[in-house]
This record gives structure tokens, sequence and C-alpha cells, in this order.
């Protein structure tokens, strides 16, 4: 019984319980899995699967880190903006290289994206150990990002930064791109059925497909941006704890609502710092996150019914002249 | 079978019909789309549980219920060939054949068992060919030697002349009279009186899945009429009038087109034809025939290979398959009324304006709806129908493609459309429309353009000699 | 034993592994359904074989193919018994098996840092002194020998039996095959856990004939490979054989940078097997995927 009370004050004390708990912890890991939720949840509703998220917010990170080591003195926020905007490219382009090999060569993004992650934690393993090293050449990190580059503190005293503003802008931003606009709705009609789109709708599925994918892989570059900007000024290898990966659920939660993300992603940034309070205070292992992130996507899936939006691309021919078989006359 | 009666979501699709066909005889089982024919034969063959009623095949109850029902219907030596062919396209003609055997396997034994059967019943098909490499009246063949070879002594035919061209359909009733008189038994399930009353001994017609008919086959004096009155008891008008409008502007040209398809094959080899203001072209084809491709081409779907092809920026498109490409599914009615062209939109969505435009065509054209929020999967096939017909057609434009525009509709449904058809054609635009069923190529079109391997041409003259144009022979003047 | 010995015996060795996975995974596959949770399978047949290693190898492979079966039997529960998203299950299947096998290590403590017997390498009389491929294709672990035969075996099943044409048939139209008299969710079930099991045994395999120890993430992306592995093998066993070696040798190829002390950064070799990856899909890998693969729409 105290056992479990303990791990119970453990996972409250790391994750609500205080105010630098909630502030310096739970909000600045939100802000990250708001913004890659957002992403994903593009780029799902496109019919897209971007399992690579986790990969192009690191691409993310390291143009965010070579801009934010090199911008010149004295350009205030421009520097930072470049810093961010230079993440967002970047990750836009990793996204790019599965964008096309979908397009053109109809490789699965599922794989190709999995694929891209590996190459970018190898990237970003080689980099801070080889160009991008810190000058003393002891730590396996970049130096430090210059100040102006950096994102500016919301609350004093804490680590919670300006990029929870970005997070509730870009939620907002998607919700308003996808319910409001053509193009979003093109977006959402491509991915939930791309036939009825081309044919009725004269949609350019593969191109909408492969600008959704794009898109999502920029967002989450900028989270990685954002990450190097607001939180660890440094680049190193394991700047990221998975978030890529636990944004799936993220954006799984919150069917696909860019708003809904926000809810989500702060409920799973409550699961991660609460486990590691857990492991700190009480000796449980924090990979228990995982393992509920893991349970809410299958709960979710289970008992939520189809996800008619995911699609597969290029279905390729059925036995000739037999129509997809119909109901019954 | 006795009082079966199926209900699908308290729609009941079959209510307690009897039917009994004899050994030796064969059985047309008539009535229009969505009487209930194909549920009740699904039944039979054991695909559809019932939820009433007692089932004797070859004097056995079979009990309701269980999850094998299919291997059962087949011990009971039930075979059954559906409408739309239920094949394995990457398999062989003799893997296709001893599918669902059980233990080892031995191609050599499949294709001299393929040969047997093939040579017993007088049904050739090449055994080394892939299924998805045979044409359709092969593929066709396979299917009902599929149930041959199982010892089936009971054939159900779902329309299978639906797919045939006339001298096709001509052979294959010929077959059924001689397996009929080897003492199998056929059940045909048609729409097509002509053929049931040229075959059949005993027939039955459905409606609304009860029996309001059974009697023989012209032998014992059943007519035409009168069955038409049992299938269509609102007496349909027997001629419907074409579209009167005199033929304007020339709309849509193609010019020496060929179309060759992704793999390679050309599918479009020659056409050259005009379509005007206020016709309506029909297309005439059996499948295969490169007529699809040249429908999607006029609706811009399709890239051309040469030649030319004009065809007006502004199209409507009515397909074949609805739920997926006409609507979406998930999508409400005014979403679905937003889709059309959306790929040409630009800026911001206004809904409040769209939902304005999906209120009134759901008024206009009868569709009936919760509300135009209400999502399209939610509605009748008959109304998702309705809805597609009425967005393409909300405004005049100047070419409409039709594919198969009635395929699942019921009888009221039909003449909505065809009526907005003509009705599209009479206020100037020109129509093309194609559909599987001849008859309604022909009750539509003022002028009809037949597809035979990739060769388009004009055919004028009657039902026979369009028939005979669409496997490829001669007869009607090349316009 | 020179260094391109050397080199293909570590290839095959760490071909074994993703060999093993992608036979299981071909078959799931042509039965339709793709299980994006076979890098959990793996993770999680490793994890198992080496909690049981000691008591014996057939215990620790034993334990490895039902752990990967366990998984299996929740994407089979969700995917076919349910219907479910194929892809956003088996997503989050390698997530909680990640999870909960970094739990339990983790939870073991120092216990954690335990070695087990990497097995003994059968040597076969005269083939394994031929040069060259001797080493490579003749003195390997029983599992490789094993993996090797599942190649004809998994052929000789999907060939020449009837149970074989029905999984193809399920996986090109599972309508066919309903009316051919064939349970299509029964088939694709037995397809999955087969391919879950093989996806433990593999990572079995991993710990037991390659690493001896178990780490945390271990399978890093074997999973992933082997069902691009699948995909440029043509969903054909030997067309996955093939893949599967010359992914083995590019993973094989840090054992010889290491040993040879090339001066190529380790994290950059690390990477080849990915790149290949991408590259090969891009290059070969639009062959003829089984029609109705990953779709939970089948018909209605």
């Amino acid at each position: 019984m105290s056992d479990i009370a303990l791990v119970a004050e453990a996972f409250w004390r790391g994750s609500l319980g205080t105010s630098s708990a909630l502030l310096s912890g739970t909000l600045v890991r939100a802000i990250p899995l708001t913004i890659l939720g957002v992403a994903i949840a593009i780029a799902f509703r496109a019919g897209v699967f971007n399992i690579g998220a986790e990969g192009q917010l690191l691409l993310g990170a390291v143009a965010a880190t070579v801009v934010g080591l090199h911008v010149p003195q004295g350009l205030g926020v421009v520097g930072l903006l470049l810093a961010l905007g230079a993440g967002a490219a970047a990750g836009g382009a990793w996204a790019g290289i599965a964008a096309v090999l979908r397009a053109r060569f109809g490789v699965l993004e599922v794989i190709s994206t999995i694929m891209l992650n590996f190459i970018a934690l190898n990237l970003v393993s080689y980099l801070v150990r080889g160009p991008l090293q810190e000058p003393t050449r002891v730590y396996p990190q970049t130096a430090s990002i210059d100040e102006g580059a950096r994102l500016p503190q919301l609350v004093a005293d804490t680590r919670l930064h300006a990029g929870l503003l970005i997070a509730f802008a870009v939620s907002v931003g998607a919700w308003w791109f996808l319910s409001r606009t053509a193009a979003g709705f093109r977006l959402r009609a491509g991915g939930a059925a791309p036939a009825a789109a081309a044919a009725a709708g004269r949609v350019n599925v593969p191109r909408v497909s492969a600008l959704a994918l794009v898109a999502s892989g920029a967002i989450a570059g900028l989270a990685g941006g954002i990450e190097v900007a607001g939180v660890t000024y440094a680049l190193y290898e394991h700047l990221s704890p998975g978030y890529g990966f636990a944004a799936i659920a993220v954006a799984i939660l919150a069917r696909l609502n860019p708003i809904a993300v926000i809810g989500t992603a702060f409920l799973f940034a409550t699961f991660e710092t609460g486990a590691l309070g857990m492991q700190r205070d009480a000796g449980v292992p924090s990979t228990v996150a995982s393992v509920l992130e893991a349970v809410a996507i299958l709960a979710v899936i289970g008992f939520g019914g189809h996800m008619a939006w995911v699609r597969w691309p290029r279905r390729r021919g059925r036995a000739s002249g037999a129509p997809a078989p119909e109901a019954s006359a | 079978m006795r009082g079966v009666t199926r209900r699908f979501n308290h729609v009941v699709a079959v209510d307690a019909v009897d039917i009994s066909v004899a050994a030796g005889s064969i059985h047309a089982l008539l009535g229009e789309n969505g009487a209930g024919k194909t549920t009740l034969m699904r039944i039979a063959y054991g695909l559809v549980e019932r939820d009433a009623g007692e089932l004797r095949l070859f004097g056995e109850t079979v009990a309701g219920g269980g999850a094998h029902s299919v291997r059962r219907a087949m011990r009971a030596s039930i075979g059954m060939v559906h409408q739309h062919l239920s094949l394995v396209g990457n398999l062989s003609a003799a893997e296709s054949l001893v599918l669902g055997g059980h233990g080892r396997h031995h191609p050599d034994a499949a294709a001299a068992h393929l040969a047997r059967v093939s040579e017993l019943s007088g049904l050739r098909v090449p055994h080394d060919v892939l299924v998805r490499n045979l044409s359709i009246v092969e593929q066709q063949r396979l299917e009902i030697l599929k149930a041959l070879s199982r010892g089936a002594r009971l054939l159900i035919l779902d329309e299978p002349t639906a797919v045939l061209a006339p001298p096709e359909i001509r052979d294959l009733l010929r077959w059924i009279r001689s397996f009929a008189e080897g003492g199998g038994s056929v059940v045909l399930i048609t729409h097509k009186l002509r053929e049931a009353l040229a075959v059949a001994d005993e027939v039955t017609v459905l409606r609304r899945g009860r029996v309001v008919h059974a009697g023989g086959g012209s032998a014992r004096g059943a007519s035409e009429a009168d069955l038409a009155r049992a299938i269509f008891p609102e007496t349909l008008d027997p001629s419907p009038v074409p579209a009167p409008s005199a033929p304007g502007e020339v709309v849509a040209r193609a010019n020496a087109l060929v179309i060759v398809d992704a793999r390679g094959a050309p599918r479009i080899r020659d056409a050259t034809f005009e379509v005007r203001r206020g016709e309506i072209l029909g297309i005439a084809a059996i499948e295969g025939s490169g007529h699809r491709e040249l429908l999607r081409a006029l609706s811009a779907q399709q890239r051309i290979t040469a030649g030319a092809l004009d065809i007006p920026s502004d199209t409507s498109l009515i397909p074949a398959d609805r739920l997926r490409e006409a609507l979406i599914p998930g999508f409400s009615v005014t979403e679905n009324v937003a889709l059309r062209q959306a790929g040409w939109r630009r800026g911001l969505m206004r809904w409040p304006t769209i939902a304005e435009r999906a209120r009134n065509l759901v008024r206009v054209f009868g569709i009936t709806t919760t509300s135009v929020s209400a999502a399209a999967r939610e509605l009748s096939g008959g109304n998702q129908q309705r809805l597609v017909v009425a967005r393409e057609l909300e405004h005049d434009v100047a070419l409409v493609v039709a594919d198969n525009p009635t395929r699942g509709l019921d009888v009221q449904a039909t003449a909505f459309v065809h009526a907005q058809l003509r009705g599209a054609a009479a206020r100037g635009a020109a129509v093309v429309v194609h559909s599987s069923d001849l008859d309604e190529v022909l009750a539509l079109a003022t002028r009809v353009l037949v597809v035979f391997d990739g060769v388009a041409r004009e055919v004028s003259g009657d039902r026979d000699a369009i028939g005979r144009a669409m496997l490829g022979g001669g007869g009607g003047a090349a316009a | 034993m020179n260094e391109l010995e050397f080199f293909l015996e570590a290839a095959v060795r760490t071909a074994t592994p993703l060999l093993i996975a992608a036979i299981g995974e071909s078959v799931s596959e042509r039965a339709g359904v793709i299980n994006i949770g076979l890098e959990g399978c793996i993770i999680a047949g490793a994890y198992a074989a080496f909690v049981c290693a000691g008591a014996g190898p057939a215990a620790g492979y034993g334990a490895a193919t039902l752990a990967g079966m366990s998984l299996g039997l929740i994407l089979a529960v969700f995917s076919v018994s349910l219907r479910r998203d194929q892809i956003i299950v088996g997503t989050a299947l390698t997530m909680l098996a990640l999870g909960v096998t970094g739990t339990l290590f983790r939870a073991r403590g120092s216990a954690g840092a335990l070695v087990v017997d990497i097995g003994t390498v059968y040597r076969i009389p005269v083939l394994s002194d031929l040069p060259l491929v001797g080493g490579a294709l003749f003195a390997q672990p029983a599992i490789a020998y094993a993996a090797f035969a599942a190649i004809p075996a998994v052929w000789w099943w999907t060939n020449r039996t009837h149970a074989g044409l029905s999984l193809r048939a399920v996986g090109e139209s599972p309508a066919a095959a309903r009316s051919a008299g064939i349970h299509v969710a029964r088939t694709q079930f037995g397809a999955v856990l087969f391919g879950s099991a093989m996806g433990g045994l593999a990572g079995g395999a991993l710990v037991l004939a390659q690493a001896g120890s178990f780490a945390e993430g271990m399978s890093s992306g074997r999973g992933f490979l082997a069902i691009a592995i699948v995909a440029l093998g043509r969903w054909r066993p030997a067309g996955v054989a093939i893949a599967s070696l010359v992914f083995g040798s590019a993973m094989a190829l840090q054992f010889v940078v290491q040993s040879l002390g090339w001066r190529v950064r380790y994290e950059l070799v690390l990477m080849i097997p990915y790149v290949l990856t991408l590259m090969a899909l891009g290059a070969f890998g639009r062959g003829s995927a089984p029609a109705f693969l990953a779709r939970h729409d089948l018909e209605e």
C-alpha cells in the first residue's frame, strides 16, 4: 500500500504537483508533443503514414543549431526566426525524400520514413562527434547557440519558453487550415477517398499527398528547431526521448483533431514527466510511459471504430474486368 | 426453400419466400435491382444466413447458422457464379479450379483436372494462363467449371449475361439448356425478360423481397408483357422518348485518339467522333473494349497517348462506382456537394453558402436525408445517386459523362436519373452515357457509338446490328 | 581466416535474424496483413530468449517464439477480427514491446549485465573447409541452418499445398477466397501468428546466436528492414532470401570496418543498411504486392 502511495506521489510530484514540475517539466514537454502531434495529424488526415516525425525533428534541430551557431550578432529576433525557419525547411526536406520516393517510385512512406529516422539518428551521432562537435572536442555535442537565436522565457526562473505560444498557434492554424481553406479540404478529401477526390473533385491526389507529407515534415522540423532554441541550446544525441513516436499516440488519441492535440499532448507529457518522477523517486522505469502510450492507441483504435482516413498508396490491379464486389443486389 | 426471410438493418430483403427448383430444369429468378434475388440465392448457397424459414437441398433439411455454410452448400452440390466474378487474379486457371481444397497441391494434376472437366462440359479454358489474363467469357466459364468440378448439380448463375455481348449470351444460354438436359438444375438470376423467357422452364418474379409471380416459361404460355407487369407494376412507359432537341454545335471532339494504359497495353486504338449540344451519345461495348478509358478521357481523368481530344473544361461526371469515385462516404452531404471540382477552388471554403446550396439540392432533387450534415454513407443507395446527379447537374455544363448511372438503383430512382440526363441534354448539354445494359443505352441514346477492341465507330441500326458490332462483327453503317 | 571470409561469415550470421523475420512476414503479407509490429515481435523475442536462456537454447528459442506470437495475437485480434487499421495497430505494438521490454530490463537492475552463451557453431564436415564460402555457409549456429531450411519449406508450402493456395487467394481477393469456401479470417489469423512467431524467433536468434546479451532497443530497426526485404524480395521466398543476405552484408560491414581499422566514421557505416533500403526500394520496390495487403475494408 505504501509502495503504491509512494509511486503515485512520485508521479504527482514529477508531473503536476509542484509549479516547477508543471512549468519546467510537463509544459515544456507538451510543446514538442503538441507540434509533432499536429504534424502527424495533418499527414494522417491526408492519408499519408508519416512515422518519421522523429527524424524530421532531428533534422530540424540540426539545421536550427547550424544557423543558431552562426547568426551574426545584433540581428535580434531575426536570428531566432532564421534558426526556426531553417529547422522547418530541413524537416520538410527530410520528409520530402519520402514524398518523392512515394510519388515517383511507389515506396511506402511507412518504411521510408522509418528508415529516414534511423539515418537521422546516426547522422546526429556523426555530426556531434565530427564536424559539429564543440571546440574542446570532449563532449558529443555542439557548442551553445547564440543568445540571439534563443526563445525567450515565458515565466522567470523556469524553463518554460515562448515555444508554448508557437505550439498553440500551430494547433489553431492547422485546425483553421483543415476546416476553412480549400487546400485543407482537398487534403482531407484526398486522404478520406482518393478516387472520389480525383474523379469528382479533380484533385491531384499524389501532389496533395506529397505536399502534406512535406508540410508535416516542416512542422516536425519546426518542433526540432524549438527544442534547440528553447530547451537545449545545443545539438546532442538524445535530444528527443522519442517525441516523434509518442506524438503518433498524441495524434490518434486526439482523433487527428489539431485542437484536441493540445489536450492529448499535455496528457502524454504528464505521463512522461510523471514516469520520470517515478523512476527518480520510486525506482519505476520511465519506459512505462511508452507502454501507456501504446495502450492508449490500442484502446482508441479498439473501441473507437475504423479510421477511414488512413489509406494505402497505389493499389494495383485486381483480376481484370472484375470490379470491386459491392453489396448484394 | 419455404418461408425464407432475411433482414438487413430492419430492411426486409427477402420476405417469406417459397421457391423450389426441380431437377433437370431451368428456373429463372426475375426482378428489378434490389428485389432480393441475389440475397435469396446467397441464402441457398450459404453465404448469407437466413433469419427464418426452411431450406431443403436434394431432400435434406439444412440447419441455419454455423460458420462453414458455404462448404455445406458445396457438399450439397450447389454451385454459384456471382455477378461480379469471384476469381483470384494471380492464380492460374488450374489453381483457381482446385482452390479451397486440402492437403497437397499437385500442379500437373490440377491442370489435368481442368482439362478433364473442360472436356466433359464443353467449356474451354486454357489451364496455364493467369486468371487476370483470361477474357471475361473464359473467366465466367472457369467459374462454372469450378462449380461443376465440385460435383454441382444445381448451378446458380447471378446475372451471367450482364457482361456478355448478344452472341456470347446465346452460347451461354445454349450451354445452360444442354446442362439441364443432362439432368442438372439451373437458377438463372436476371433482370432481362427476353433471355429468361427464351430458356426457362419455370419463372419466379420477386419484388421487394416477396414472390409476386410464379409460373412456367414461354412454353407454358408466359408472355413478356405479363412478366413485365409483375416486375414493374407501375407500368413503365414501354418506349421512352429520346431527347427531342436538335443537336447544336460540337462540344467535344476526338480525332484519331489513342490511349495506352499504365502497363503499356493499347486500350483505345482509334476513335474519331464528335458530341454535340443537346444530344445523348450512347456508348455500347462489352467489358474490356476500352470504353472505360474513353469515358475517363472524356471526363479528363485519363491522359491520352496520341491524337487529339477537345473537351470543355467544365465537365460533369457520374461514375459507375458512386461510393468510390463520386462520394466520400464519411463526409457530410454539404462536404460532398463542395467536392465537385475542389481541385480548382482557391482560398477559403464558404461553408454557410455551400450548406445553403446543399439544402436547395436536397429539396429540388428529392433527396431523403435527415440533414445536410448527415454523412453520405447514411443515405440509401438511391439517395446517394440522387445526390451525385444533383451535384453534377446543379449548374448547366457543356458535357455530362455518365457511366452506368443507374447501377443498383430501383425503378423509381432509375427513372429519375434517366429523366435528369434527358433534361440536361434538353437544356443544351452534350451527354455521353454508357451502360453495361445495352437496353439502357438504347433507351437513352439519340446516337450510338460502339467500342470494340479499342476501335470506336458509330453504328446505326437495330439492337441486333449494335450487338454484332459490340463483338467486332459488321453490320450498321459507319458514320 | 582472411578478411573476406570473416566478412562473409559475419554477413550470413547477421542476415539470419533478418531472414527469419522476413520469411515470416512474407507469409503474413501474402495473406494480406502487414505486421508493422514486427519490430516489436523481434525485441519481445530477444528479451524472452535472454530471460529464458539459462534453461538452455531450446527454452530460449521457445520463449522467443511465444513472445512474438503473443504480440501477433494482439495484431490478429485488432486487425483481423476487429478489422482495425493494420499500420496503426502495428505501430502501437512496436511501442508496446519496446516499452515493456525496456521496463522489465531496467527493473532487473544489475542482472541486466548478464551475458548468455551464444551457442555452438555446427561445422559441416568437408563443406565447411571450402574456401571463401565454407565458413559463411557451413559453419553456422543451428538457427542459421533452420533459417535456410525455412526458405524451401515456405516455398513448398505456398505453392504445393492447398493451404498455401488459400493463403495467396486471401491476400489477393478475399471475396473470391470466401466464395471458394476458404475461411478468410482464420487464414489471416494463422498467417499473422506464424509471421509474428518467426519475428520472435528472429529476436531469439539475435540474442542467442549473435549478440549474447540484451540491450534496450537492440532490434534497432530489423523489423522494419525485414518488411522492406519482403517488398524487395517480391514476396517470394527465394527473393526474400537474397534480399536478406544483401542486407546482412550491409549490416556486417560495421564489423569489417572495425577490424580493418578503416578511417571511416562508425556512425556513417551504421547508416548504410538504411540508406541501402531506401535506394533499393526506389529502384526495385515496385513488385506485385498482394492486392489486398493492409486493407481493413476487405469488401462491403
